[in-house]
């Protein structure tokens, strides 16, 4: 049986710095997926590998077998891979509710001569729909007509996920989604995440933050100066010897 | 029904408009009618958020394509028009190859030089595009009638009402364009290209398509031009246009659809009316520059910002209004 999303061998060098080296791992179709590691250990490089952002120098990032490492970014997402960004990225100039349209961008293709002639209205219909049951699920349909630069911090987060959620994605890969939130909005957050994988959606965080990775993910990928370093379950992590010495041994920074 | 009332009076007032002027005024009406689809269709391509200095070479491209269409191979001349703007979006398609490599300031400078190169084809190869002194004696539209409006095209008037027509359809598509999600996606490339792409969105494509669009429709505004003045040569389509152009456009302000229409008919009236009335057309470049300065100074916002103000007050006490943005 061939995995869901598998990440073989994968390597990436800036010139002479190899950010990540070599490093294998599996994601299970269905479940949370953690990948953490102190500051520069190369986790946002392997993120931005599999999203399509950056092109691996080797290896290979394999969706139910298909290699799509080297595709653009939007190739990715049409295969159902949809990326959010670090800090609130979003586009801010326009209201939640075209945010959250430009998200049904893949279900609901625009084509421009339909749109002139205005046979497309079943689409638009369609993709308004889509848009507003995102922004319900993430409690932002009180907020559709606000400009998303004027939202709270954890509403722009929220929202961020409500862009990559009305796309139907199969796989969520979440950039460090409780950076600056105070414990209420990580709780709440965290349901959310909760919320998403009980609706059949794969996701893969990359986080700093120990206590809401540890409570949320199901397996925990650990890897230390762009090499992997250990793997499991949130227990078998937080015990293991080599991660407690990447994380607080010697006079390493830490994360 | 009181918008649709709006609507059908302000049709009446630009069908009645050239009957209260001078002749030489309603010459100067047909240009402003053509620029005006020129300068919307330029807003179309800064929706991306990419800022061209090649777009009055790509209305060449559409008067040069119909001139010749007309002269060297009999085409009628309202489909010559649509041709002009076909060959325009094409050329756009080819030119987006290099110069959707760059972005921003690199982009403006790509244009340009893009436009300059085009222009100088047209100077060096005598034999299509004539030269130096372009074409002359471009078939002018032919005269026909619709029962109650005889249309002589030796008329400025005529013309007029035929330029206005296409015009209106033109900017009735773009404006459909804009309202659709297509336009939506355009506003997304331009405020965030990464996250539209996380999206799904084909950023290049889009880019692609919003330049070949609004080179499109400024073909067909250099075609409604040749047509009408009947001679046209590389200078016509020089950088000076382009700096009217950005001019209409920033004064104006992009951040509506009517924005840079404003713009346009704003600053030809004071150009064409006042200035020419006062003597001092040989000062336009001064005074278009103060005014140009003055308004980034006083109005940032273009001025379409003072219409969505005095809208806005007279919308009133409805729902709860939100300040714009600054």
């Amino acid at each position: 049986m061939t995995n869901f999303l598998e990440v073989k061998n994968l390597t990436m060098r800036f010139g002479g710095l190899t950010a990540v080296d070599s490093l294998s791992f599996k994601v299970e179709h269905g479940t949370i997926h953690g990948l953490i590691g102190p500051n520069g250990a190369g986790k946002t490089t392997t993120f931005n590998m599999i999203s399509g952002f950056y092109t691996p120098t080797e290896g290979q990032v394999l969706l139910r077998g298909e290699d799509i490492s080297g595709l653009h970014m939007h190739e990715v997402a049409r295969r159902g891979v949809v990326r959010t960004f670090q800090h609130s990225t979003l586009f801010a100039e326009l209201t939640v509710l075209e945010n959250a349209l430009v998200g049904t961008h893949m279900p609901f293709r625009p084509n421009i001569f339909a749109a002139i002639i205005g046979w497309d209205k079943e689409d638009r219909h369609g993709a308004e729909a889509r848009a507003k049951e995102a922004l319900e699920f993430f409690g932002l349909d009180g907020l559709l007509d606000e400009k998303a630069g004027d939202l709270s911090h954890g509403h722009q987060r929220a929202l961020g996920m409500a862009v990559a959620y009305a796309s139907h994605p199969d796989v969520i890969l979440l950039d460090e989604p409780f950076t600056g939130m105070n414990p209420e909005e990580t709780r709440q957050m965290m349901d959310l995440m909760e919320r998403l994988k009980a609706d059949g959606i794969t996701i893969l965080i990359v986080e700093h933050d120990m206590q809401a990775i540890m409570g949320l993910c199901d397996n925990i990928t650990c890897m230390s100066f762009g090499k992997f370093l250990a793997e499991g379950g949130p227990t078998e992590i937080r015990n293991h010897p080599a991660v407690i010495e990447a994380y607080l041994g010697g006079a390493r920074h830490v994360a | 029904m009181p918008k649709f009332m709006i609507w059908i009076a302000a049709l009446a007032a630009l069908i009645a408009l050239p009957h209260g002027l001078s002749f030489s005024q309603q010459e100067i009406l047909v240009f402003l009618t053509i620029n005006v689809l020129l300068v919307a269709s330029y807003r179309l391509l800064t929706l991306t958020g990419e800022w061209s200095l090649g777009h009055v070479v790509i209305m060449g491209v559409g008067a040069y394509t119909s001139a010749l269409l007309t002269k060297k191979f009999g085409v009628f001349v309202p489909v010559s028009m649509l041709m002009g703007g076909v060959a325009a979006a094409l050329i756009a398609v080819l030119l987006s190859f290099p110069l959707f490599r760059m972005k921003g300031f690199y982009f403006l400078i790509g244009s340009f030089a893009a436009g300059e190169i085009i222009r100088l084809l047209w100077k060096r190869f005598r034999d299509p595009f004539g030269g130096a002194k372009g074409i002359k004696g471009i078939d002018p539209m032919p005269d026909f009638s619709i029962g109650f409006y005889q249309f002589d095209f030796f008329e400025p008037t005529s013309y007029y009402y035929f330029a206005g027509f296409i015009v209106i359809i033109c900017l009735w598509i773009l404006w459909r364009i804009e309202k659709s999600p297509v336009g939506l996606t355009f506003h997304a490339v331009h405020w965030q290209d990464k996250l539209a792409q996380a999206s799904g969105v084909n950023v290049r494509a889009y880019r692609t398509l919003a330049f070949a669009i609004a080179s499109g429709f400024a073909g067909i505004s250099g075609a409604l031009l040749a047509h009408y003045v009947g001679t046209i040569n590389p200078n016509a389509f020089d950088i000076d246009l382009m700096v009217f152009v950005l001019t209409w456009a920033i004064v104006g302000g992009t951040a509506t659809f009517y924005g840079p229409i404003l713009g346009c008919v704003v600053l030809t009236v004071i150009n064409e009316i006042v200035l020419r009335e006062l003597g001092l057309e040989q000062m336009r470049p001064l005074i278009y520059g103060a005014i140009m300065i003055l308004s980034i100074l006083f109005l940032p916002n273009g001025l379409e910002s003072l219409v969505q103000k005095a809208t806005q007050k007279r919308a009133g006490n409805g729902a709860a209004q939100r300040s714009p943005a600054e």
